[in-house]
């Protein structure tokens, strides 16, 4: 009985924090339309419900209510499977994510570990769905979009060795604590390198703009998700958007220092804002990442493929090498106010 | 009849119990996307032909298998990936206890790490990264 409990209670936490990431994505995907809308000079979808704010839901409901095609030459079982393997990272990661202090899910002290596990099963689900749809624009884009993948997870996770190294844990509610402080406390300005190269490789483990050669719409139509249509599709797109929230909160809490504020510990303004709680300040540093991938889409020209694989092996992972090399020098030496 | 050796002791069972979270959530997104796709296969109308269902090439009848060859450098990469992916779960252990274990530990590291650039360095002139 008191497993039972114990059980619910899990689960009504984890529901109480889906349901705001399923929101956060729906909202961000009729921002991103109005935003891309305005920098465009256009008005951006403004007829359903208030100012056009309600569109995700019609959009998802429409989703539903469309045929799911299976294709005859398709293999079935691992059609249906992949958009299940990519929705799921990109939610169970938040699992380990604190949003304010002490609001986690499961505090373990393994927790960057799993981040980082999570989302390299992400690329599964790219693969996947590539090659179960047995068409060669699905099959192009999947070996893109996982060669692309899988280059950019190494600069990150050497960006994210950088963050451990400062924090010295694993646990992600550690790391946060080790940059309590106000802002020039947080691991961006030390890290700036890593940050700056966490976030690049971020924006194209996400296959976003300018890195999404795996979709490309004027060369192989849109990728490893060509053959799903309907719900199949929806669950592909609600995955993308998610992953892009999991690493725009994965940069919040890594660099921008999670759910302190920017003023936390200075005298006279740091008590003056005290009260705003720290769900706030993570939910706001968030969004500025979420806003800066639809900044970056509206501005930014695609990048050539072999201009992606030479920046991320040949630029991001020498510099992230370098940089952990001077950082591991500075944490025995004890040198400067951050190590 | 296991040996009081065998139990896992207190705070292992805690530190096991940690992770029952991580493994209901992962089970709770898989459950929400295949609540999703049930809904969509039950609320969806289903009248297929065979036009509708076959693989998408831009109108054209399908030209051959899909399954292709495609470029070895896919394969490279993934190779790559797999000895950088390794050396970063290395690393993981390493830059939390670094302060501790001090300049010996920095220098086991660097031999490791050397090694590995000197692949890489190989790698880069044999021309394995170039995209053109």
């Amino acid at each position: 009985m008191a497993q039972l409990w114990e059980l619910s209670l899990i689960m009504i936490q984890i529901t109480a924090l889906i349901i705001p990431v399923l929101l956060t994505v729906a909202l961000m995907t009729v921002a991103e339309r109005k935003i891309i809308g305005k920098m465009q000079l256009r008005q951006g979808p403004n007829r359903v419900g208030l100012n056009g704010w309600l569109q995700p839901i019609a959009d998802v409901l429409k989703l539903i209510m469309k045929e799911a095609v299976l294709p005859s030459s398709a293999s079935k079982g691992l059609f249906i499977v992949a958009p299940l393997l990519s929705i799921m990272p990109a939610l169970a990661a938040w699992a380990v994510l604190p949003v304010a202090e002490g609001w986690v899910i499961a505090d373990v002290n393994a927790g960057l570990l799993y981040v980082l596990a999570m989302a390299s099963l992400g690329v599964y689900g790219v693969i996947v769905a590539g090659w179960a749809s047995n068409s060669k624009y699905a099959l192009l884009g999947a070996m893109r979009a996982g060669a692309q993948v899988v280059s950019y997870e190494i600069a990150m996770g050497f960006a994210l060795v950088g963050v451990l190294m400062a924090a010295g844990s694993l646990n992600i509610s550690a790391i946060v604590e080790a940059q309590a402080g106000p802002i020039w406390n947080w691991f961006w300005l030390p890290l700036l390198p890593l940050f700056l190269v966490y976030w690049i490789s971020g924006v194209a483990e996400t296959n976003r703009l300018p890195f999404d050669v795996a979709e490309g719409e004027s060369e192989i139509v849109a990728g490893f998700h060509v053959e799903y249509s309907g719900i199949a599709f929806a669950i592909f797109f609600l995955a993308e958007y998610a992953n892009m929230v999991l690493i725009s909160g994965l940069a919040a809490i890594m660099f921008l220092g999670g759910w302190y504020s920017p003023v936390h510990g200075l005298p006279l303004i740091g008590p003056a804002l005290a009260w705003v709680p720290g769900v706030i300040w993570f939910g706001l540093k968030t969004s500025f990442f979420l806003f800066c991938y639809i900044w970056f889409r509206g501005t930014f020209p695609r990048y050539r493929y072999d201009q992606i694989m030479r920046l991320g092996w040949k630029v991001l992972i020498p510099v992230t090498v370098v940089w952990l090399i001077v950082e591991s020098v500075f944490v025995i030496t004890g040198f400067g106010p951050w190590f | 009849m296991p040996s009081d050796l065998d139990l896992p002791t207190d705070g292992e069972w805690r530190m096991v119990e940690s992770y029952l979270p991580v493994l209901v959530f992962i089970v709770m997104a898989l459950g929400l996307g295949v609540l999703l796709m049930a809904l969509g296969f039950i609320l969806a109308p289903r009248n297929p032909d065979d036009e509708k269902l076959s693989p998408y090439e831009c109108g054209f009848e399908a030209f051959e298998d899909s399954r292709m060859q495609f470029d070895v450098r896919y394969y490279l990469v993934a190779i790559l990936f797999i000895i950088f992916d390794l050396e970063i779960a290395f690393l993981f252990p390493w830059a939390i206890v670094l302060e501790q274990i001090g300049l010996f530990g920095f220098g086991s590291m660097a031999v490791f790490v050397g090694l590995l650039l000197v692949g890489f360095l190989y790698e880069w002139k044999k021309g394995a990264l170039e995209w053109e």
